[in-house]
């Protein structure tokens, strides 16, 4: 999905002390856990990973989470990138999610925003993401912040051993 | 991708009541505005009442009104109880058993899949905002530089 960059209108009010910030590698539990409650699955090496890609000081990476006095509400990453499949640079979003007791409190939505913004000063106007076509809640999310789909299409085949 | 007329109408009856749910409107009010028979559209709208869609309000000032949630119903929803959107699979296969017809399903169905997809992933409030955007002026086009 891509779309151009526009502020989202939250659905519901975000609360005032919600702040976004990037992440550090202190927040890896959290973010392993935010995860394995959402997918069902605990993958700390491979966030692992994410974390050494991702947390640093790249201008053109972020890694940005939610958090609120009592913790960490959410998370979102993302990254320029330019010229795969012909495109010119483009910020795309690889992961999202909030933990589930904050859902439907627009902290989504503002993550999404901040992302856009870090985006933007990156110097890129179009943002993307791939998801499954089966993930309707995670799809009329994007869909909702304003996202159609955009001028690629995945194509897969399987090997044989 | 075409929808038949009923689909239509009833999507178009659909965001007229869903953009302001507290609202009743009458159907010829809806009906005038797109320009649509009164008959055609009563009876699109008593198949979105039957499925919960939207509610009949009888008396003076009477008319329908939206039931349910802009950012849970779906335009699937919404066609679906018109007709069938997407995959065939459990039906009677239109292609035939041969290998030709069951290469083509396969096709068909990546095509479907895509379509069911989407139509699922869009609300009501969400497609509100889409009719929002399509009233507004286009911006203008960047102007261009002789030479």
């Amino acid at each position: 999905m891509a779309m151009s960059y526009q502020k989202t209108k939250s659905p519901q009010p975000v609360p005032g002390d919600v702040r976004i910030r990037a992440a550090r590698p202190s927040d890896l539990a959290v973010v392993v856990a935010l995860d394995a409650e959402d997918t069902g699955i605990s993958k700390p090496a491979y966030w692992k990973s994410r974390f050494e890609w991702y947390v640093g000081r790249r201008p053109d990476r972020f890694f940005l989470v939610a958090e609120r006095s009592e913790g960490m509400l959410g998370f979102i990453v993302g990254e320029v990138r330019a010229w795969e499949f012909g495109s010119p640079p483009s910020g795309w979003i690889f992961a999202i999610g909030v933990s589930q007791e904050a859902r439907l409190h627009g902290i989504g939505s503002m993550l999404f925003d901040e992302m856009c913004v870090r985006f933007r000063k990156a110097g890129v106007r179009q943002v993307r993401t791939m998801l499954a076509k089966d993930n309707q809640l995670i799809m009329s999310f994007f869909r909702s912040l304003g996202m159609m789909a955009g001028p690629f299409i995945q194509l897969e085949m399987g090997l044989d051993p | 991708m075409r929808v038949q007329v009923a689909t239509r109408l009833a999507l178009f009856a659909i965001f007229e009541l869903a953009a302001d749910p507290r609202r009743q409107r009458a159907a010829a009010e809806i009906a005038h505005r797109y320009g649509i028979s009164v008959n055609h559209l009563s009876k699109v709208l008593r198949t979105l009442g039957r499925a919960g869609l939207v509610e009949a309000l009888r008396g003076a000032g009477g008319g329908y009104r939206f039931k349910g949630n802009p950012r849970r119903v779906t335009l699937l929803d919404v066609i679906e109880l018109f007709e069938p959107i997407g995959s065939t699979k459990g039906d009677e296969e239109p292609e035939g058993p041969s290998a030709e017809g069951r290469a083509l399903r396969r096709v068909f169905d990546e095509v479907d899949d895509i379509a069911r997809a989407t139509l699922s992933s869009i609300s009501l409030a969400t497609m509100l905002k889409l009719v929002d955007e399509a009233r507004r002026p286009p911006p203008p086009a960047p102007s261009r530089r002789a030479g």
